[in-house]
């Protein structure tokens, strides 16, 4: 059993914190019970603004010595509520941490807190004409927050995951020590990759308060190309050739009609082109239109002769946001159009994205339930969002657990994972010890104690 | 009914340096794109075409580089287009520019209905397709985001801020269409392989084709304004934090004061 926070805790905290970045009780923002998908809701008991990587010591080695569980919150956007305080305690919010630190052009990196958002840290590089590559669809979370899911996005076919982009934390143990993992340095055999174990571990194991982000250098060109199929199965039918294709793909995006109907009507926006049933959105990026032309212009011809109606440019700044904000609005968009939804977000082999498209539309007529999907087909992670509709309770829960049920099921049955983007959280638990076993998840719990012996940071997910 | 949509290239990034010293854009290695605008006024030249058949031209004023919005036009569905080029157009202000368009468009052939976009993101006046239509002594109207054709004439739903007006105008006539009132459709590759570099589709009118051979009516020569210096305004950026009282009547106010509502 945890400790609830009391008043002589409140007085603690109220030492070295400022009492107007600490809310208690009822003064804590029902918007601080859930995350963006909302599937499970507690409040903490108190919420902290944290400016600085001593104050997170400083709270964690307290709450530590008293037993009180600790949340990391950032702009609480993940889906399976692992930014949700299931114990209550503290939650120490770092929005107020969003300033970026240095960027090191000797070194290609840039050295941020965790508060600051993909799209400014996206906004800031780029102006300066460097380029951070992880492209995650909800722009307005926070580096910390992709950092602890191992968040992905449209462009992980050619550049690879955030995973592949941080070169060093500074984080804050349990215990309130202070620990910097990684360096500036592009090589490192030094020992275990503590690192690399941190990211992706939904601040179960630590708290990130500073990192060091890899930079490449900006590419100058980057058209994408929007193209319509008569059916799905027509669409999907050319992600394998595009993967074997060999040309320099930086996004391939699957998206069916209905979605994109969704997106219209949550954007109040219409969309380039809804003539057809099913689109692949495929992005080159390169140091030449010369170059760009000849790689799309084999790669339109191929999937033209593969029934793509045609393929439409999007090489604009006002075509790729109106192409690109209406694929960035997908989720919410789903979610503004029935009464719930839940998401599985699983990842599977390449070879095997088309397989498991279909699938979800087998899934979609078996259960009887509303499936729309798109995703990032390039790198094998769909995005199937379960739609309630208008279900009673009762239907919903029991047809949602069978959709779930088959799906992870096919995952594992084509050496896929539970999750590609989103975490495990709280929500996918089940289904991530029933992919990896017993012996990993034992690895996994025992590593879990090894770093957080009380169990206080982030209690119920995961593990 | 034959359709022709004004379109202008302008530089592709709204980001665009000026030298301090001459006070001049700078263009080197600035990429450019069809002004943003005129595919509204182009999206909804298709939509009309589509509904009532004919033909859609498109014209373009400047430097031979814009014969690459022209053949974008011609990817994302027009028929021909139409170029107005030559050294002595060059520098034009609104009342050249306007009056070097309309002798094209005098030169190009016979019409029933122009369009052009609200403004340019470049030259931002919003005045061209107005005075087009003055020196073509034809009827206009500004602000148009919808039309449909009744007979001979157009009838139209215009934006005018404080009102809507809904109206017909007799063609010919010309429509400046209001800015983001549709989704323009996309350039398509097809079109873009199937007719190349656009060489049977796109003719050029240069000062030989116009009717006025007077060359004090174009270009620099024939602008009745010059510009002198073009710069960047100063930046400022005020940050005012209201943390107590009715923050709600106090930031009410301090819109109204500021008449933002």
């Amino acid at each position: 059993m945890y400790k609830t926070v009391d008043e002589k805790d409140l007085n603690y905290l109220s030492s070295i914190i400022p009492s107007e970045r600490i809310f208690y009780g009822e003064g804590v923002s029902e918007d601080y019970a859930h995350d963006e998908l909302g599937g499970i809701s507690r409040k903490p008991d108190v919420l902290i603004n944290v400016l600085s990587t001593d104050e997170v010591s400083r709270i964690m080695k307290y709450a530590n010595d008293n037993n009180i569980p600790v949340v990391a919150r950032g702009s609480g956007t993940d889906l399976v509520g692992a930014a949700v305080a299931l114990e209550g305690g503290i939650m120490i919010c770092t929005k107020l941490m969003n300033h970026i630190l240095e960027l090191d052009e000797n070194n290609l990196t840039v050295t941020v807190e965790p508060g600051v958002l993909l799209m400014e840290l996206q906004a800031y590089v780029e102006e300066r004409d460097f380029f951070y590559p992880p492209d995650p669809g909800e722009k307005s979370a926070t580096i910390g927050g992709n950092i602890s899911t191992n968040a992905g996005g449209m462009r992980a076919v050619k550049y690879g995951v955030t995973r592949d982009y941080v070169r060093g934390l500074t984080v804050v143990m349990p215990n309130g020590d202070i620990e910097h993992f990684g360096s500036k340095c592009v090589k490192n055999s030094s020992g275990y990759d503590i690192k690399d174990l941190i990211i992706g571990s939904e601040g179960t194991l630590c708290i990130i308060t500073e990192a060091i982000l890899k930079l490449i250098p900006k590419p100058l060109e980057s058209v994408s190309m929007l193209l319509p199929f008569v059916s799905m199965e027509k669409a999907i039918e050319v992600v394998p050739e595009l993967i074997r294709s060999k040309a320099s793909l930086t996004a391939i995006e699957y998206m069916s009609l209905d979605t994109i109907i969704s997106a219209e009507n949550y954007l109040g926006k219409k969309f380039p082109d809804t003539n057809y049933e099913a689109y692949i959105l495929l992005t080159f990026d390169g140091n030449s239109k010369e170059e760009l032309e000849k790689e799309y212009s084999k790669v339109a011809d191929m999937c033209i002769k593969m029934g793509a109606i045609d393929g439409y440019f999007v090489d604009t700044d006002e075509r790729k946001k109106s192409v690109w904000n209406a694929r960035g609005a997908f989720l919410e968009a789903i979610k503004a159009s029935t009464d719930e939804m839940d998401e599985c977000d699983v990842v599977v082999p390449k070879s095997r994205v088309a397989d498991f498209i279909k699938y979800t539309h087998e899934v979609a007529q078996k259960v009887d339930i509303r499936i729309p999907s798109f995703g990032h087909a390039g790198d094998g992670n769909l995005h199937v969002y379960i739609c309630r509709d208008s279900m009673d309770e009762n239907t919903w829960k029991r047809k949602l657990n069978e959709a779930f049920d088959l799906l992870y099921e096919k995952a594992r049955e084509y050496e896929g994972h539970v999750s590609g983007e989103h975490g495990i959280g709280y929500a996918k638990k089940q289904y991530l010890s029933l992919q990896v076993g017993e012996g990993q998840m034992k690895l996994m719990r025992d590593l879990k104690k090894v770093f957080d012996p009380g169990n206080i940071l982030n209690p119920g997910k995961l593990v | 009914m034959n359709i022709i949509v004004c379109i202008k290239q302008v530089p592709g990034s709204t980001h665009v340096n000026v030298d301090p010293d001459t006070g001049t854009l700078i263009r080197d290695g600035a990429s450019a794109k069809m002004n943003p605008y005129d595919l509204n006024a182009l999206e909804l030249a298709f939509g009309l075409k589509e509904k009532y058949g004919g033909t859609l031209k498109v014209v373009s004023m400047g430097p031979p580089s814009a014969l690459e919005v022209i053949r974008e036009a011609i990817y994302m569905g027009a028929d021909e287009g139409i170029l107005i080029s030559d050294r002595k157009f060059g520098g034009a202000d609104v009342l050249a520019t306007s009056y070097t368009l309309c002798s094209g468009i005098k030169a190009a052939g016979d019409y029933d209905l122009i369009i052009t976009g609200k403004q340019t993101t470049d030259g931002d006046t919003a005045q061209v397709g107005s005075e087009l239509a003055e020196h073509l002594s034809i009827p206009h109207m500004a602000y148009v985001k919808e039309l449909e054709i009744v007979e001979d004439r157009v009838k139209f739903v215009s934006n005018m801020d404080e009102k809507i007006i809904t109206a017909t105008l007799k063609m010919p006539c010309l429509i400046c269409a209001d800015g983001d009132i549709n989704t323009p459709r996309l350039p398509s590759f097809k079109r873009k392989k199937e007719y190349g570099d656009c060489k049977d589709k796109i003719k050029i009118i240069t000062f030989n084709d116009v009717e006025d051979k007077d060359e004090y009516h174009y270009g620099l020569k024939g602008s009745a304004t010059q510009v002198e210096k073009i710069f960047e305004p100063d930046k400022e950026s005020e940050r005012m934090v209201i943390d107590s009282g009715d923050l709600s009547l106090q930031m009410y106010e301090l819109l109204k004061e500021r008449k933002f509502v």
